[in-house]
């Protein structure tokens, strides 16, 4: 008891304070840091050129949207919008189909090479695919499909499974063999084994795999520049450089389409942070 | 498990199989294995010429200009490890143990901190490449405005500056993400061991150095290796704020930057020579492999087991 009272007397209610007080303001001044460029290129999304160049802090008049205007009619902003949401969409339905049956063949089932076939997936886990942009060129014209966003989904495609796969292999081995072994005794296929009883549990490891690719799908740059030239193609990332590249000295509008193009991603990140700090990390935390 | 014994079972197995591991070969495989091919050919343009064994590894390391190209981007790529490594890791690390310690507002300072990382670098490359204009930004705005107006610079105008400028804006995009899978790894010390610390000692210093930090191990591994491999692949950030150049000068030019130029040419003279870019793809593949490897199996030898 006493020893216990000589440590607290020792430390200090100061000292406690002192470190905990340290470490709070480290995380105000870190989180200010984080949110003040974003609060400035909304901010400025609603201001002329003139005002952002006089007062880049002011608060603006939020019902002045000129410069969103400008952007809808004037720009093919709409287009890159749809078309990301297309390349997208078509990936991860892709990876999430054919990551699953991977994983469900894999996690399921006994079959001579099955070590070898998740290990020949898990080596595209760590290979920078960017440096085989040559080959990767040189094979979307044989299959005549540069400058067609096939190309975008089919890269994305193979990139995803890894992970996918990775992942739902680990979920789907843990799930108990009862329920399949019952269904297999009342006479039911494995097509509808895999469909109606164990597709359903499988839907947290789902949504994880979803989360961690959908990021960096949704924001890639480097594919859609060396694949892709047709203005009407492009996707969000890219479709910004050419817009940012018409407008250099209209500020106002500059801002509102950096703002726009991160409306999306930020307003989902913030009803869903939990689940995308979840998957993003999913890769790098056991 | 049920063994392979039922009838179809193995058209089954692959019908399952066979649409992925397809998509996986054709698309990352057979790319990384050509790469290797392309890279002892010459080439016009996008036809292949004749084999030329080792001559195009040659040019890009020891004849000039290349020679010159090629240690200049590798060094900035240095450069720029080694300052994510202090920057991105190094803070990343301070701020989960802030975070660990449950704070009022941890929360919310954790959503915050991790912002940055769902957007576009190409979003982020251009927001900082306006606040850092010269003449308009605002941080030179700011600089004026608070009187250090002779602290105001052409930020990504003159070499001294340019690159480190591209690391803060790197650092600031990625921070989050050290941050969050150190904050992992802290929360999955045991609770006894931080008593038992507790009562030995008092020194934050010590408990820190001692105790979180050989646990935090396995997380140390993945980001030291995962920043390694995406400081030698970066791109999209620099292509943005310094162009395909490296602008001014090639005080900015990263190995990224300068394989892309070499294989497909840049605005000014549209040369381009898959050749030489393969030589360099594979180069830089084999870097970062190998030194990706020894990081890993040395990081992985100071990890404890719990």
């Amino acid at each position: 008891m006493s020893a216990e009272a000589t440590y607290y007397d020792r430390r200090g209610i100061m000292g406690t304070l002192g470190r905990d007080g340290l470490l709070q303001i480290i995380l105000i001044a870190n989180t200010i840091i984080m949110l003040a460029p974003i609060v400035i290129m909304v901010f400025s999304a609603f201001k002329t050129t003139p005002q952002i160049f006089q007062s880049p802090f002011a608060i603006p008049d939020f019902t002045h949207v000129g410069n969103f205007l400008k952007i809808w009619t004037q720009t093919n902003f709409l287009r890159y919008l749809l078309n990301s949401f297309v390349v997208t969409g078509a990936s991860m339905v892709l990876i999430l189909t054919l990551g699953t049956m991977a994983a469900y063949a894999i996690g399921r089932y006994q079959f001579t090479g099955s070590t070898f076939i998740l290990m020949f997936f898990l080596a595209g886990l760590t290979l920078p695919l960017k440096l085989a942009i040559i080959p990767l060129f040189m094979l979307m014209r044989d299959l005549n499909i540069l400058n067609n966003q096939l190309s975008l989904i089919f890269v994305y495609t193979a990139m995803g499974l890894p992970t996918t796969v990775f992942i739902m292999t680990g979920f789907i081995r843990t799930l108990p063999n009862e329920l399949e072994d019952a269904a297999r005794m009342d006479g039911a296929s494995e097509a509808r084994i895999m469909w109606s009883i164990m597709l359903p549990l499988v839907r947290p490891a789902m949504v994880i795999a979803a989360i961690q690719n959908v990021v960096p799908i949704w924001n890639d740059f480097f594919f859609p520049l060396v694949f892709i030239q047709n203005d009407d193609l492009k996707t969000l990332p890219q479709g910004l450089t050419t817009f940012m590249g018409e407008y250099t000295t209209d500020w106002g509008v500059l801002f509102s389409g950096l703002t726009l193009s991160a409306a999306p991603i930020i307003l989902i990140y913030i009803v869903l942070s939990k689940q995308f700090i979840a998957g993003m990390t999913s890769g790098a935390v056991k | 498990m049920p063994k392979l014994r039922m009838t179809g079972r193995g058209l089954w197995i692959t019908i399952l199989i066979v649409p992925p591991l397809v998509f996986v070969a054709l698309f990352i495989v057979y790319p990384i294995v050509s790469a290797f091919a392309y890279a002892f050919f010459d080439w016009q343009g996008l036809r292949r010429g004749e084999f030329v064994g080792l001559d195009n590894f040659w040019t890009v390391l020891f004849v000039e200009p290349y020679r010159s190209w090629t240690v200049n981007a590798f060094t900035h790529n240095i450069v720029v490890f080694f300052a994510l490594m202090v920057l991105q890791n190094g803070l990343g690390f301070i701020l989960a143990y802030a975070l660990w310690r449950e704070l009022p507002g941890a929360r919310f300072h954790r959503v915050a901190v991790f912002l940055p990382v769902v957007l576009s670098t190409i979003i982020v490359a251009y927001l900082f490449k306006l606040f850092l204009h010269p003449l308009f930004g605002v941080v030179n705005i700011s600089l004026k405005g608070i009187g250090l107006g002779w602290l105001a610079q052409p930020w990504l105008g003159q070499g001294s500056t340019a690159l480190w400028s591209l690391i803060i804006a790197q650092a600031w995009h990625m921070v989050g993400f050290p941050t969050l899978v150190f904050l992992a790894g802290m929360q999955r010390i045991p609770g006894e061991i931080l008593d038992a610390v507790r009562m030995e000692t008092e020194s934050e210093w010590v408990k820190i150095t001692k105790v979180v930090w050989p646990l935090v191990a396995p997380s140390a591994t993945i980001v030291f290796t995962l920043l390694f491999v995406g400081a030698f692949n970066w791109f999209e950030l620099p292509y943005i704020m310094a162009g395909l150049d490296g602008s001014p000068y090639g005080s900015t030019d990263v190995l990224g930057l300068y394989f892309y130029r070499t294989a497909f040419g840049n605005v000014s003279s549209g040369q381009q020579d898959f050749g030489l870019g393969s030589a360099l793809a594979v180069l830089i593949f084999i870097f970062i492999a190998a030194v990706a490897s020894v990081i890993t199996v040395r990081l992985r030898a100071r990890e404890i087991q719990l």
